[in-house]
């Protein structure tokens, strides 16, 4: 893999990677850890002839980049839990009406206004189902400033193949971390991109929501003759509204399939001297950075840590933590947030004596507490 | 000949879910004449309506349409139209959708002056929910959620519009489908925000419990309300009570329009002119 060496932030990198991945609209509203995005995607969007706009409230910013979506462009919105809380309603009808967008979401202490300014890892849950209803979250999680870079752009790829809202959650620490960092190469990320699949037959045959079973929709740019409808209630083939009982049924039961079913094509994660452990870690994120540096003193006095990292964090890593689960005899789960994921590692691996470390007092977790907890164990 | 709406319509939709006598297909036939009397081609229209009665506009015309969610018609058509300033987006939402749950984009997008038109069906109520208060229904009026009367003292559209700085704002009402479709043909052909105040009936759902019970007397009601600008203009503040001023009561050619400005913007960016600066605009604060 070509690569090219810069030295930037995880929220500007996340920035940069929109504009690579051939994003052209932004809309969003400050707010504080996330801001940077914006601020970045402001000179980036206009330099290469997109748009970013500053809306009036975080409502408004996602529903301008979901309009954005369905008129065909690369579309992102970036912001923290409290504005994800506000987007929650037009995420639902981004889910409903299979609009790609990449959310980029910069976690800070909640709930409410929380702690603005520190660390937390507190959305976790409220990724997996941010709105009302049935359908399947996909969710990244950048464990490093380089894929604050690679994670975004894997997020506009999964959008498009997906036709949904995808998640890349950072967080504060991650998102203002400034450092080095190794990025494929502009032309790589280009070479990578696949756009949405679109529909070149006659207008009458056009049927934008008829689609298999496990596949999304096929949503052709606005006005290139194709005139379809978009609608959060619940659609037919051509996306007008209907009751029909199993035309609801089937919609419903296909936006949770095209992704269960295709879960492979989603799940990425890190193993760290996960081979011969004894101890299992299961971190994420900026806690990632850590719990490495902690396993790496646990091995340096003998004890058999590994790290378990999903990069993808929805739809959750299940078979491989089954896996680890049943093989290792201890497993900790560490997080900023009182046992978000640990519900999803017990579930998946069927045990409820994971331990936790957690931590919600705005403040990372160090080195030095992973390793005093792993030896409590 | 009599016009022939099948072009505009999707008549596999038909009939539609509105209610018998209800003012909302005047409207949307005036609008479709409107968009055929300009030659708009039909690709070339977005249409995005909100929550409600109105709602149900965008699935009957076959134009681009997007039926979004309650208020949030404006900030859609931000988005769709700043990724192609050069077509026809058109926002239809009803009185509570635009200036209760979405009021704050419609003010917004009045105060950018992007040039979309938005078509606010006030019919004085929230129909399709049964009769609840909006922010125009009127006070003393039975509604279900104050069945004592309502208390809540109403907005004026046009003039929350104006303030907030749309650039071109009209009043017409149902009553008088060719006026309307002139103020759509109008509200088209201006760049800019175009907020469309246009007064339906909702005898069903307002006027059964407020002694208007048929289409007719809450139409009678509306025209009662109602009066040309010029009219109102010479009225005194006494006479004016009461009354709402129809006609297109703002055009202001001038305004900077927000795709265009932004399109300066991107010339900054690439290198082919300088920053923008106050001296740019004649209007700064």
């Amino acid at each position: 893999m070509a690569t090219r060496e810069v030295i930037s932030t995880g929220n500007e990198l996340s920035a940069l990677a929109a504009r690579d991945a051939g994003c052209r609209f932004f809309g969003g509203y400050p707010i504080t850890p996330s801001s940077e995005v914006m601020h970045e995607m402001s000179d980036l969007m206009p330099e290469v002839g997109g748009t970013c706009i500053q809306m009036e409230d975080e409502i408004a910013g996602v529903a301008a980049a979901i309009g954005a979506g369905m008129a065909g462009v690369r579309t992102m919105t970036a912001t923290s839990g409290p504005g994800i809380s506000l987007k929650a309603e037009n995420l639902g009808l981004a889910q409903m009406a299979e609009v790609p967008l990449v959310v980029v979401n910069v976690m800070r202490g909640g709930p409410s206004t929380g702690l603005p300014t520190r660390v937390s890892q507190g959305d976790v849950a409220q990724a997996k189902n941010p709105s009302h209803g049935d359908y399947k979250s996909i969710t990244l999680c950048a464990g490093s400033l380089a894929e604050c870079y690679t994670e975004t752009v894997r997020a506009f790829n999964l959008a498009d193949r997906f036709m949904q809202p995808v998640f890349v959650l950072l967080d504060e620490t991650i998102g203002h971390m400034h450092g080095k960092a190794m990025l494929p190469t502009e032309e790589e990320v280009a070479n990578g991109i696949v756009p949405r699949k679109s529909f070149d037959g006659a207008p009458e045959d056009y049927r934008p929501y008829a689609c298999e079973h496990d596949q999304p929709a096929v949503l052709n740019p606005m006005f290139k003759g194709y005139r379809y409808h978009f609608t959060g209630l619940h659609h037919d083939a051509k996306g007008f509204p209907t009751e029909e009982i199993e035309t609801c049924r089937k919609l419903i039961q296909r936006l949770e399939d095209k992704v269960e079913l295709h879960k492979d094509e989603i799940e990425l994660n890190e193993e760290f001297f996960v081979d011969d452990a004894e101890i299992l870690i299961i971190a994420y994120g900026s806690v990632s950075l850590a719990a490495k540096e902690a396993i790496r003193h646990l091995r340096a006095e003998g004890i058999k840590a590994g790290l378990f990292r999903p990069i993808t964090l929805w739809p959750s890593p299940q078979d491989r933590m089954r896996e680890l689960g049943a093989k290792i005899p201890k497993v900790l789960v560490v997080e900023l947030n009182i046992g978000q994921y640990r519900d999803e590692v017990q579930r998946s691996t069927g045990r409820l004596d994971i331990d936790g470390l957690f931590k919600v007092n705005g403040r990372p977790i160090s080195p030095y507490e992973i390793v005093n907890k792993v030896k409590e164990l | 000949m009599a016009f022939n709406y099948d072009k505009y319509l999707r008549l596999e939709k038909m009939p539609t879910l509105w209610c018998w006598g209800c003012g909302d297909g005047v409207i949307l036939k005036a609008f479709v004449r409107a968009i055929d009397k300009l030659g708009i081609d039909r690709d070339n229209v977005c249409v995005v309506s909100g929550i409600g009665c109105s709602g149900r506009f965008s699935s009957y015309v076959d134009f681009n349409t997007v039926h979004t969610t309650h208020g949030r018609t404006v900030a859609f058509a931000t988005g769709i139209k700043l990724v192609h300033p050069d077509k026809y987006v058109i926002c239809v939402a009803g009185d509570g959708d635009a200036l209760a749950i979405g009021g704050n984009h419609t003010i917004h997008g009045c105060r950018r002056n992007i040039d979309i038109t938005m078509i606010i069906i006030n019919n004085f109520i929230y129909g399709l929910t049964n009769s609840q208060t909006s922010p125009t229904t009127p006070k003393g009026m039975w509604t279900v959620s104050q069945k004592a009367g309502n208390i809540d003292p109403t907005f004026d559209t046009c003039n929350l519009a104006i303030a907030a700085g749309a650039s071109f704002v009209a009043r017409e009402s149902m009553l008088d489908p060719k006026k309307l479709e002139k103020v759509f043909v109008k509200a088209l052909e201006h760049r800019g925000f175009a907020c469309l105040d246009i007064l339906s009936n909702c005898h069903i759902n307002l006027g059964r419990k407020n002694k208007m019970a048929s289409a007719m007397e809450n139409l009678e009601w509306i025209d009662s309300i109602t009066t040309p600008k010029k009219k109102y203009d010479a009225m005194t503040p006494e006479e004016r009570i009461n009354l709402l001023p129809t006609g297109i009561l703002k055009e202001d050619t001038e305004a900077d329009e927000y795709c265009d400005m932004y399109a300066e913007i991107i010339k900054v960016h690439q290198g082919q002119r300088k920053t923008i600066s106050q001296d740019d605009f004649a209007k700064k604060i």
